[in-house]
């Protein structure tokens, strides 16, 4: 599944794979005595995976076990309950609110968060690669510096933008949404200040990335189409486009994994009502209320990270690809 | 951090259970539709405020005329129908379905339409929107030096003179002045919750023939008992998240209203007293001969480290079991004891109940510490003054208790109000005693900085860690504000 | 019922912003490229750089350039301190300096380096793909819940009581009768947190180690065996040479990681204990305390101690990009 040498993109300067009799560490392993390579990988993907047997466990245990026994001693002591969830996802006696609308919210939120970004880092990184001016290499390794700036420092700024605007003076760069006499902003309770912000904050790594996929294509091919008198508009969307599918769907898992995930973004700008909070503050605010109810925890924890997993299992052979280009040489 | 010790009771109260199903339902629409009524009617001259709300506001005259029947209690405030007023807040679900029961009827009557948002951010998300422009109409504050710290930044309006009134006349004087910042009056206090509890289990006391203490001395006696008939007599917790380490500056806010009064205690809290005095010393060390005895603690845990290290949701899972003798909480903890057992009571014979935890000496009787939250307004529109004020009045107070498991100190709000010896009755008495000395949670009263920040870390590295008393008291004077 | 509802109009509003985003973007486009000749190219530079150019500069460079101001002003922002923030973070917050750079150096190495060795041992195994999935899984979970699952390792009881934490149950087991209280345990417990973040980042540098691994050229490594390499000597002289680059690449995005997360020391043990870091003393100063001063100067911190980080991999870019 995940990264078989076949499904390699078939860059530039990276070989064909197909025809390779035996790649390194396969030669090397030999030398390895090949049992003890195997033991230790099953040891480490036993440790690897207990954390989240544990949590798995626990949220389907009645609720006097969960909180008075290890998880373990579930095996001497089977007993499971779906009730956990139950209550978690509709809500119950002790958790009044289900986790359901925020479970749409994260949606709502990442699944644009993931597209936007991605479009606007495409389009930069082809100007970057390929509509080369006097300055696109310093652009580029400024936005690759960009990283650095912690996310943290960048909230409260961006949130007066939302909510006064802001200006050059007398130039309106960000416009002032307050209905006249209301104090809240137009875009209050929408999802579009997420949006925004969590495209502003993913555009150094996705420009980054994608450049470097997008830099690597076939050059002849730019020229070919040029000389054909295509626009850059037009290359763009006839080719450099379909071609960079590969590393575009490597981005987009990552980040909706990362928006899916994020807690900080998400507790500024929507607040933690039902209306526009994804999943992330309802497990910090269940945690933070409930912090005894172990068993409800775990099963409201399960329930967040059950779709980045099936996110990832599903899509996993395209997660590599793009995120290889650049870095990997021949 | 009253918010989150407060928010962390509530909610675990059981009840309200579809509400908020519904109301996350119907969130949405709810607001566009609101917002668009509050813009039509703003520019509205509404003077009833202005005309009528400088008397009782509370008051019970009729007002007569056009009003629905039923209505003739919020005369006062009528003339703002189709407004809204949003309120900010950090008590979450399902206290929220209690709150907005209880001024349902005000709701109906007025036409104010009060909605309500909660976040358990509350201390970091109200000065974020606040500088980002989208402050609240009203926020329930839960430390006056967060109010001290926003109106020093220009952010609350002035409490309207009718609210001002009701303060004057229903409240211990000391309330009054933790809503006031350089002598203007802010916000009207709200909900209160008593601190100066122990709480026990009447069963295990009868089974050991033990008595409630009510004095210092019989206390000890007491704990020395328990520890002759093998029980730690105390259990404590710390953990709390982003606020580990406040059930301990709540130890040491006992010792210190206790041993030296209320004068004394408001030099601490201003810095005129530091906390390397020797007051401030011997105080923690009194703290250190109860907390961190090791004979004492650490009932059902193990020892004085693991005091550190347990949420303080769980620090009473040993009481009712007879692990832990007595544990000194606020009254919010009645909320907790279900977590335990679910067929847990609170009462005189119930599973668990609370005793007041004795005076010192006699030259300082019958000290209370507590906290609550102010009601402090973002903007001056009639509306929002309408509803600060009713959110001051002995009748909201009153309907509020009603539902239960809330403490006003509004003297107006009549003892039997409260369920018959129910901690929230018991609260009541202790904080609308005229002949007690008052003091407000001083971690809230301080500068952020020491009262959200270095007492916490010092104090839990105190119990974690046995960090040295001098050196903790020496990093938390070094912590001050330099201004 | 009426919850599917507005979770589908929730849904809907979603689509909608995506709908209303690309026709902004499709109508950019026309507009771009209607124009010719020797505008043609400005345009598209306009066009296809500038939105992202806009956010950035709003989103980023803004802020950082406020926070560096902000850094020289006392707690509410009002007046000019100059280095007093700084003084104070090199006189008493020493310890917090001395955490996060064991944080920066040893956990993207010890990821990097487990990862690696993974992907190694991985190549070509029968059932290669499901190892990976399993320990790429972790990359999957918020730092929430992340801190929920480990809380369920970590956790003390006193050695009487039944034990609710697996590592404790595990060293009792093994015959130690009072295990440490983990969280407490300093040192160790810094690097007891560290673990949590391996944990997460292992899959990620082993995924993205194997597929290099995979891309070497066989006649690099025939050659290579042809001379008599094998074992170590293949792997030193012959794989990490070809790997180098992305090596780079997996330690500095760990690293960068590693800078801006706060989360896992802010919910297991809020940086008491001797476990406090930059980045979430930042968080607590700044949005707890309300210090923005001295929130913003621990953030001009972070910013000048990935300088050298990034100077590093502008320099191997260039390379990079000089031998293409």
């Amino acid at each position: 599944m995940s990264v078989e040498a076949h499904e390699m993109p078939r860059l530039p300067d990276v070989d064909p794979l197909e025809d390779k009799p035996e790649s390194i560490p396969q030669a090397a392993r030999r030398k390895l005595s090949s049992p003890w390579a195997s033991f230790i990988v099953v040891v480490i993907t036993f440790l690897w995976t207990i954390p989240t047997l544990g949590l798995l466990i626990t949220s389907l245990r009645p609720a006097a076990d969960a909180q008075n026994s290890g998880w373990w001693t579930f095996f001497a002591n089977p007993a499971v309950t779906f009730s956990n969830y139950a209550e978690v996802i509709t809500g119950g006696d002790t958790i009044p609110s289900g986790i359901t609308p925020y479970f749409f919210n994260s949606f709502a939120i990442a699944i644009p968060a993931a597209i936007f970004p991605l479009t606007l880092a495409c389009m930069a990184a082809y100007a970057l690669a390929w509509v080369r001016f006097k300055w696109s290499t310093a652009v580029f390794f400024g936005i690759f510096a960009l990283q650095v700036v912690p996310l943290q420092m960048a909230l409260l700024p961006l949130l007066q933008m939302f909510n006064l605007g802001w200006s050059l003076g007398p130039i309106p760069i960000f416009p002032d949404l307050n209905r006249p006499g209301s104090e809240q902003s137009l875009l209050a309770g929408t999802y579009i200040p997420l949006w925004i912000a969590h495209t502003m904050f993913a555009l150094p790594l996705a420009i980054f990335l994608i450049h470097n996929f997008i830099a690597q294509l076939p050059r002849d091919l730019m020229e070919a189409a040029r000389v054909d008198g295509a626009s850059h508009f037009l290359i763009f969307r006839k080719i450099v486009l379909p071609l960079s599918v590969p590393a575009i769907a490597s981005f987009a898992i990552f980040q909706f994994l990362w928006v899916w995930n994020d807690l900080l973004v998400a507790l500024t700008f929507a607040g933690g009502t039902p209306d526009v909070a994804p999943v992330t503050a309802y497990l910090a605010n269940v945690k933070g209320t409930y912090g005894a109810q172990l068993h409800l925890i775990t099963a409201g924890a399960f329930i967040a990270i059950v779709v980045p997993l099936i996110v990832f299992f599903a899509l996993q052979r395209y997660f590599v690809r793009g995120l290889l280009a650049g870095s990997v040489k021949g | 951090m009253t918010a989150i010790k407060r928010r962390r009771g509530m909610a675990l109260l059981a009840g309200g259970l579809a509400a908020g199903m519904l109301l996350a339902a119907c969130g949405g629409s709810d607001d566009s539709a609101s917002d668009s009524a509050g813009e039509e009617t703003a520019a509205e001259d509404t003077a009833a405020e202005d005309s009528g709300g400088e008397e009782d506001a509370g008051g019970e005259e009729d007002a007569g005329g056009d009003m629905a029947a039923g209505c003739e209690a919020y005369a006062d405030y009528m003339g703002n129908e189709g407004t809204t007023v949003n309120v900010f807040t950090s008590i979450l679900p399902p206290e929220q379905q209690l709150f907005e029961e209880a001024w349902a009827g005000f709701e109906e009557c007025t036409g104010i339409d009060i909605v309500y948002e909660a976040s358990d951010q509350f201390e970091a998300q109200l000065p974020t929107r606040i500088a980002g422009g989208n402050a609240p109409d009203i926020a329930w504050i839960p430390q006056p030096g967060l109010l001290e710290r926003l109106v020093a930044d220009g952010g609350p309006v002035a409490a309207p003179a009718a609210t001002e009134a009701l303060v004057d006349e229903y409240w211990n004087p000391a309330w009054k002045g933790y809503g006031t910042v350089d002598g203007t009056f802010y916000a009207a206090p709200l909900g209160s919750n008593m601190k100066s509890f122990v709480w026990y289990s009447p069963q295990v006391f009868a089974d050991n023939g033990y008595e409630v203490p009510t004095t210092w001395d019989e206390l000890w006696a007491l704990s020395d008992q328990m520890v002759a008939d093998g029980i730690d007599p105390w259990c404590g917790g710390l953990e709390s998240g982003g606020a580990t380490g406040w059930p301990a500056t709540d130890w040491l806010e006992q010792v210190m209203l206790r041993l030296y009064g209320g004068d004394v205690y408001d030099q601490w809290v201003s810095h005129e007293l530091t906390f390397q005095s020797p007051e401030v010393e011997a105080a923690m060390d009194v703290v250190a001969g109860w907390m961190k005895n090791p004979e004492y603690v650490n009932g059902g845990f193990g020892d004085v480290q693991t005091i550190a290290l347990t949420p303080f949701q769980d620090a009473g899972a040993g009481i009712p079991t007879g692990e832990c003798g007595m544990l000194q909480q606020a009254s919010f903890y009645a909320n907790f004891w279900q977590n335990f057992d679910e067929n847990a009571t609170v009462g005189p014979d119930g599973t668990a109940y609370a005793f007041y935890l004795p005076e010192i000496s006699s030259e300082f009787p019958q000290p209370v510490v507590g906290g609550g939250e102010f009601v402090a307004a973002f903007a001056d529109r009639p509306e929002v003054q309408a509803v600060q004020t009713y959110m001051a009045s002995p009748d909201f107070h009153t309907s509020k208790a009603a539902l239960g498991n809330w403490v006003s100190a509004n003297s107006g709000v009549p003892l039997d109000t409260y369920a018959a010896d129910s901690i929230d009755q018991l609260s009541a008495e202790f904080l609308t005693d005229p002949n007690g000395i008052f003091r407000f949670d001083a971690s809230d009263l301080m500068p952020a900085a020491v009262g959200a920040g270095e007492m916490w870390t010092q104090m839990t590295a105190w119990f974690a860690e046995d960090k040295p008393t001098a050196e903790v008291l020496a990093d938390i004077d070094a912590a001050w504000p330099a201004s | 019922m009426e919850e599917l509802l507005t979770g589908l109009e929730k849904l809907w509003s979603g689509f909608l912003g995506i709908v209303i985003f690309g026709v902004l973007i499709a109508v950019l486009f026309f507009i771009g490229s209607r124009f010719r000749g020797r505008l043609s190219r400005p345009a598209a530079i306009l066009i296809f750089l500038g939105p992202a150019a806009l956010l950035l500069v709003m989103g980023l460079i803004v802020p950082a350039i406020r926070t560096i101001f902000a850094s020289t002003q006392d707690a509410s922002g009002n007046e000019f301190v100059g280095w007093a923030n700084y003084q104070w973070i090199f006189d008493s917050q020493f310890d917090i300096i001395v955490n996060s750079i064991l944080w920066i150096v040893i956990t993207p190495i010890a990821a990097t380096a487990l990862g690696l060795t993974l992907a190694l041992l991985l190549d070509r195994m029968r059932r290669e793909a499901v190892a990976k999935s399993f320990i790429f899984m972790p990359m999957a979970i918020s730092f929430v819940g992340a801190s929920i699952i480990w809380s369920l390792i970590y956790e003390y009881r006193a050695p009487d009581k039944p034990q609710v934490g697996l590592l404790s149950q595990i060293v009792m087991w093994l015959g130690v009768d009072d295990p440490p209280k983990w969280l407490l345990w300093q040192p160790f417990n810094n690097y007891l947190l560290m673990v949590i973040m391996v944990w997460i980042q292992v899959g990620f540098a082993m995924v993205v180690l194997s597929a290099a691994i995979k891309a070497i050229p066989s006649d690099v490594v025939e050659a290579a065996e042809l001379d008599g390499a094998t074992g170590w000597k293949l792997f030193s002289r012959v794989t990490i040479p070809m790997i180098r680059g992305t090596l780079i690449v997996v330690v500095t995005t760990i690293m960068f990681a590693v800078l801006k997360i706060f989360d896992i020391v802010r919910v297991m043990t809020n940086g008491n204990y001797g476990t406090q870091i930059v980045a979430n003393e930042m968080y607590a100063q700044a949005f707890v305390q309300f210090d923005v001063g001295r929130g913003s100067a621990l953030a001009v911190v972070l910013f000048v101690a990935v300088i050298p980080l990034i100077v590093f991999n502008v320099v191997q870019l260039r390379k990079d990009r000089a031998t293409r």
